[in-house]
């Protein structure tokens, strides 16, 4: 069962009403609870109060009401990282759930071999997000990189991909969809709870493979389909670590590959205004949450519950 | 959405533990439905199928190039990187890692180190703080126990910037920036709550008859959840402790953030100064070192796959 899935159900569970637990739940809970009071709650409503607030670390925080808010939308920078980020986000997560979904339906059926191809291509998925990665992609990317070698026997000779304002932010995107192994696992295990006797009453009816796939499998997947769609979304809004190597720190060239998080960090880390920083994660808090709940009312009318 | 979960990703955590792939063997193989009809069509399936093997295994191929490429690039002079495509290569040279391995204020086992002392807690931390927290969501009477269940829940939807503000000013005050605590005493405290969701979902397929007969034994919450949860739930914690030692050995935010001296630095740090230091010109170290910090992922990849993919196909972790 996924979170969403859990989230939507804690109201409807039952279970054997016992007495005398509250102390052991006391005892259980303990350190997720310090957890959440210190690391979680209070860190959040703390980060809410200073994105009202001026605040460097050095002096305490002015209170400047809606002052960083409004600033942020003043700031060209900050307007760029938006539409850089939504980009990124609305291009490559359909990219990589489309080769996902793909992959696993060609995997699908008891191919022989699947366990190999399945940790294949799953593998970029947990290399992805390293450091390692987003340096081999700066090279590959690079104007004597990989990339243009293989070209040149083509002899077409390309563009420093990383270097070029037109190009850099599509090479990142590339980075997302080459992890498609992650959701791709999700999709297989959702194929395999589809039975397959719906695909044999199908067949004595006379559906051809594509009809199966529209009438059967599709509907039947519209769930996963969509759980995955709301991770990799939440996800890729939070892309760092590739923008920040790719670009050696700065999100250049011309802020092309200043994704978000990473004008937060500059912001926040960099020049030290904590305020204008924690104002952008409170921001950002609210597309994602709003996104999630966009998709969630619109799952009502493509997303099919079999029940 | 209530109940979404009967066309798809309800597995009870035990069933779950059976290694997902049996489902898979268990369908009909390529040759379903061609036994009965003729040579022609047999054939036909049969040319079909080794074509498709050939595109996945062309397609794997070019998704792993770059990886491969990375490697044999590792083994070259640098002038060679920039000249050959292809994966032999054509001179070996091991001085790519000897250079790389020194190249910055301290040894690169250094660096290594502070990652695994970062991992070991980390792994301490969740281990031990999310299956008591999962032990009480999946077995404990309390009040409010479904708020704080739902609590839990949207905490693992959270961004960390969100947080990492008041987080970097609360250690700051505490003198713990430079050290590992501001990594490792959250994990410690079960703030990474999907592997608490993940623990609930396990405990949930554990018989409850187990933790009766247990009681009826005289046995009290503690020794149930140490004697009976935790040695059945192996396959949970190995779950855990996988992706807790892949999450926090490829962390870049937060290191970056709370370890700014070099000889605190862990290796995706210290592979950032490296990039930083050198520029362009020493490709083959950087390589070098690059394949060095992902060996230890590799070498969990291949161990743990089982765990792995058991994991993300019931929860959706990444």
């Amino acid at each position: 069962m996924s979170v969403i899935q859990a989230l939507s159900r804690t109201r409807q569970e039952v279970s054997p009403r016992r007495k005398g637990d509250g102390r052991w739940a006391l005892f259980f809970l303990a350190p997720w609870f310090v957890g959440l009071v210190l690391v979680t709650a209070g860190p959040m409503g703390a980060s809410l109060y200073l994105s009202f607030t001026d605040y460097d670390l050095l002096s305490p925080p002015e209170w400047v009401g809606l002052d960083n808010f409004t600033r942020m939308f003043a700031d060209p920078r900050f307007l760029s990282s938006l539409g850089v980020t939504f980009t990124y986000v609305l291009v490559s997560v359909p990219l990589q759930l489309a080769a996902a979904l793909g992959l696993a339906l060609l995997l699908d059926k008891g191919l022989r071999g699947l366990a190999l191809y399945r940790s294949v291509y799953y593998l970029p998925s947990l290399l992805g997000g390293s450091v390692a990665i987003a340096i081999l992609w700066r090279q590959i990317f690079g104007a004597d990189g990989l990339v243009n070698q293989v070209l040149g026997l083509f002899g077409v000779s390309g563009h420093g991909w990383v270097s070029h304002p037109d190009y850099a932010l599509g090479t990142l995107m590339a980075l997302n969809v080459w992890t498609f192994g992650a959701p791709m696992v999700i999709f297989l295990a959702g194929l395999r709870q589809i039975p397959q006797m719906y695909y044999e009453a199908a067949a004595i009816d006379g559906a051809g493979r594509w009809r199966q796939f529209r009438s059967i499998t599709l509907p039947l997947l519209t769930p996963i389909v969509f759980f995955n769609l709301v991770l990799q979304l939440i996800e890729a809004f939070q892309s760092f670590t590739r923008a920040f190597v790719v670009s050696g720190g700065n999100g250049g060239p011309s802020d092309s590959t200043l994704l978000y998080t990473l004008y937060l960090y500059l912001k926040g880390f960099g020049s030290l205004d904590m305020g204008y920083a924690s104002a952008m994660a409170w921001f950002l808090l609210l597309i994602i949450g709003g996104m999630t709940v966009v998709n969630f009312l619109a799952s009502k009318y493509w997303v099919f519950y079999d029940d | 959405m209530t109940d979404a979960s009967t066309t798809a990703q309800t597995v009870p955590a035990p069933a779950a533990a059976a290694p997902s792939s049996s489902a898979g063997r268990a369908a009909p193989g390529p040759a379903r439905g061609t036994a009965v009809r003729p040579r022609g069509p047999r054939l036909r399936a049969r040319v079909g199928a080794v074509l498709k093997h050939a595109g996945l295994i062309a397609f794997g191929f070019v998704m792993l190039y770059p990886l491969l490429w990375m490697v044999a690039s590792s083994f070259k002079p640098n002038a060679l990187i920039f000249r050959e495509p292809g994966l032999i290569p054509t001179e070996i040279d091991l001085t790519n890692y000897t250079d790389g391995w020194n190249a910055l204020l301290h040894p690169f086992s250094h660096y290594l180190v502070n990652s695994a002392l970062v991992v070991l807690g980390s792994l301490l931390g969740n281990l031990v703080s999310c299956s008591m927290a999962a032990y009480a969501f999946a077995r404990l009477e309390f009040r409010g126990r479904r708020l704080w269940f739902a609590i839990m829940l949207m905490s693992i939807m959270l961004p960390i910037h969100v947080v990492i503000v008041p987080q970097y000013v609360l250690f700051s005050q505490l003198e713990w920036i430079n050290t590992f605590l501001p990594l490792i005493v959250p994990k410690l405290l079960a703030t990474d709550a999907f592997f608490i969701f993940l623990m609930v979902q396990f405990f949930r397929g554990i018989p409850r008859e187990l933790d009766e007969a247990a009681t009826l034994d005289g046995a009290n919450h503690l020794r149930i959840y140490l004697q009976i949860m935790l040695p059945l739930s192996v396959p949970a914690l190995a779950t855990t402790a996988i992706f807790t030692f892949i999450w926090t050995w490829n962390d870049f935010f937060s290191q970056l953030i709370f370890l700014t001296r070099p000889e605190m630095y862990t290796v995706p740090i210290a592979l950032r100064t490296f990039v930083d230091a050198t520029g362009e010109s020493s490709w083959g170290s950087l390589f070098a070192m690059s394949i060095v910090s992902l060996v230890p992922v590799f070498i969990a990849f291949l161990f743990g796959q089982k765990y792995l993919v058991k994991g993300i196909a019931t929860t959706g972790i990444k």
